[in-house]
């Protein structure tokens, strides 16, 4: 589904990827875990799409299509969906207006028509209730006033509700106690499938005793320095990243 | 035409008012008129070189010869439909070239304790009630635009609201300009007396017929009794070819509430100054304000918020988009004087420009006497926040329509709080088909 090879990018000055290679196939999990600064979030945001992340070398095929040519719209619409670190607030639009323009403007891309009102309001109370929020969240303004966990579960309520292909999960987990953690985690959970992939970014193993992943990666310094599969996340528990990068250099 | 010319010409307007003035109208009447006559053609068109026209020249107005519309233009329903707010169940005055047109008015069933009247007919019918009513809020030396209203008055309406009395419907002046015809001016003159305790909503909306390039020139006076309640729309929607300057006066008594929702939308060049006196305690004022600029629009705001009293309320909140080369003004002065303790006053000045060669002047000015108040001001102007155009676009939502959700969003944290539906959905469509970054927008209530 997503082939990365390669991936070099920078920001402003600083050069942040060094090389990324990774393959993501449908059905799997991924965690891409690493120190601050290891260039996590860059890696979220060149696949996003946004704008002063500079690609310098490398690839990334999506579906088989070249990733860079997309538009972060048009990305979206193929069914790419980024969980961001900092869900964004904006004030005069409501969640249900978003959920429902961009739920739409899946449809329209897939030429299906547009999702009458009252079917489409059935849907979203059902993910609402999976997420353990009140259906007031709709008629608020998108992620105004809300904590920070509730941010954190808004952005898996849009996951339920577009269904991506392929879901990148920028630091779901930070920020989140115990309680959040568990219905961010079952949220995302719920869209397993065997037609789907997940990569999950973190910092913390935390959120990997409640989604379990097929393959963990160690990105340190822009370059993934060591895959494996779960038993890698519990060995970084014990012995930190330290001894890890250690060990690779 | 010449500048000698267009002395000239406002010249013989002013001697021909002069003579003409109907030996029937009372002597208080008439010396207003020939005083404001005489200030007008003292002090002529204002000048950028006086600070509070800084911003805004009014060349365009001054170069035409304006005159009044001599006769009645054509109108109908079917063009007044379309001018007005679908769904709103209102008292209806509807005036055209700043004349009452009362075959398209409808007053029916008005409560009692409640007068609307046209001014012409208030005037000749029994004038003297009004004479603390009319120009008395509203000073000659306000400015030369208030001056000439007073000098060139002709019509206008008369709101009286006895102590007590509840208006359940609102009460919509329609005030239309036609096309056609030579350039005409009109000076529509509103006058609202707010008894003690009364309650109401009054729609002051100016609009155009097609084409319409003419200039109105407003005055309202407005006071709120004791304990008055009154809701206050200045809506401003001509023809992006037509002038329009308008000076909006509100004195306020103890526990008085007063809302004014201010929006402009059309106008090739247009100014507006609102000016609130809290003279005693408890008065409370909130001010919403939205404008949008493009072509080669050009929309001046003044507001001006005086705390005479202690215990004063101001709430103030005026947004303005830019686009195209637009080119937008807000100045807001609060003045809280000595001895106005207790004073509670907030404006916020937030804009938006779209476009790189729109420009948006915003001044917010504090002036404060005493020691024990609470004032803040606030002002920006920048443009759409690219976090959260991209937030959007990662949602699916591709960047002409995300561009439009935010600019609608920005402009409807001013509209929403309207609180007559027909007009705010009314406003937000004619809003969203002016953004022609918004062509896709459906509003969603």
């Amino acid at each position: 589904m997503l082939k990365i090879n390669n991936l070099q990018a920078r920001v402003e000055a600083a050069e942040i990827l060094k090389g990324i290679d990774l393959e993501v196939k449908a059905g799997e999990v991924h965690a891409i875990m690493g120190p601050n600064g290891s260039g996590k979030s860059t890696l979220c945001q060149v696949l996003g799409g946004r704008d002063g992340y500079e690609v310098t070398g490398g690839t990334v095929e999506y579906l088989g299509k070249d990733l860079f040519e997309l538009e972060p719209e048009e990305r979206a619409r193929e069914g790419i969906l980024l969980g961001f670190q900092y869900p964004v607030e904006i004030p005069g639009v409501k969640n249900i207006y978003l959920l429902k323009e961009a739920y739409n403007a899946q449809r329209k891309h897939r030429g299906e028509p547009e999702a009458d009102t009252f079917q489409f309001l059935k849907l979203v109370r059902e993910k609402l209730k999976t997420m353990q929020m009140d259906e007031s969240f709709l008629h608020r303004a998108v992620n105004v006033g809300f904590s920070g966990g509730e941010k954190k579960r808004n952005e898996i309520l849009q996951m339920l509700v577009l269904e991506p292909k392929l879901a990148l999960l920028d630091e779901t987990d930070s920020g989140l106690d115990i309680d959040a953690l568990k219905v961010v985690s079952d949220g995302v959970n719920r869209l397993r499938s065997p037609d789907r992939a997940i990569v999950l970014v973190t910092h913390y193993q935390r959120l990997l005793s409640h989604i379990e992943p097929d393959f963990v990666h160690v990105l340190s310094d822009g370059r993934i320095i060591k895959s494996g599969d779960k038993t890698l996340a519990h060995e970084l528990e014990r012995n930190g990243y330290h001894g890890i990068i250690e060990e690779a250099a | 035409m010449s500048t000698n010319a267009l002395s000239q010409h406002y010249a013989e307007q002013v001697q021909r008012l002069q003579d003409g003035l109907p030996g029937a109208i009372p002597e208080w009447l008439a010396g207003r008129r020939r005083g404001a006559a005489a200030r007008f053609s003292e002090a002529g068109f204002p000048d950028p070189r006086q600070e509070e026209w800084k911003y805004t020249n009014v060349r365009p107005i001054a170069a035409k010869p304006f005159v009044a519309a001599m006769t009645d233009a054509p109108m109908s329903e079917d063009a007044l439909r379309a001018i007005g707010f679908e769904g709103l169940d209102a008292y209806r005055m509807v005036f055209v070239d700043g004349r009452l047109r009362a075959e398209f008015s409808d007053l029916a069933d008005l409560p009692s304790g409640v007068t609307v009247q046209g001014l012409s007919e208030a005037l000749s019918s029994d004038p003297d009630p009004l004479e603390p009513l009319l120009g008395t809020l509203a000073h000659d030396r306000f400015s030369s635009f208030a001056a000439a209203n007073m000098a060139f008055l002709t019509d206008g309406a008369v709101i009286r609201l006895g102590k007590g009395v509840r208006l359940e419907r609102p009460l919509h002046l329609l005030i239309v300009g036609s096309a056609g015809g030579p350039v005409t001016w009109s000076h529509p003159r509103v006058l609202i007396q707010a008894g003690e305790g009364s309650e109401a909503t009054v729609i002051e909306h100016y609009a155009d017929l097609e084409g319409a390039s003419g200039f109105t020139n407003t005055v309202t006076e407005l006071r709120a009794e004791a304990g008055a309640q009154l809701r206050h729309y200045l809506l401003q929607d001509h023809a992006d070819s037509a002038y329009h300057v308008g000076s909006l006066f509100i004195q306020q008594r103890r526990d008085s509430r007063v809302t004014s929702h201010n929006v402009n939308l059309g106008g090739r060049l247009v100014r507006h100054d609102l000016n609130v006196d809290l003279t005693e305690p408890g008065a409370e004022i909130e001010l919403n304000g939205l404008f949008l600029v493009g072509g080669r629009q050009h929309v001046d705001t003044h507001t001006r918020v005086h705390h005479s009293s202690p215990h004063t309320t101001s709430r103030e909140q005026y947004r303005g988009i830019g686009q195209g080369h637009g080119r937008g003004v807000f100045k807001g002065r609060v003045l809280v004087e000595r001895g106005a303790q207790k004073t509670d006053a907030q404006q916020h000045s937030a804009n938006l420009l779209l476009s790189p060669n729109a420009e948006i002047d915003t001044k917010p000015e504090l002036e404060i006497y005493a020691d024990d108040v609470k004032c803040a001001h606030g002002a920006t102007v920048g443009q759409l926040d690219e976090t959260s155009m991209y937030y959007l676009r990662s949602r699916g939502i591709d960047a002409e329509a995300a561009r439009g959700m935010l600019v609608f969003a920005f402009a409807d944290e001013v509209l929403e709080r309207m609180e007559l539906l027909p007009v705010r959905t009314s406003i937000e469509n004619r809003l969203a088909a002016r953004l022609p970054e918004a062509g896709a927008i459906d509003v969603i209530g």
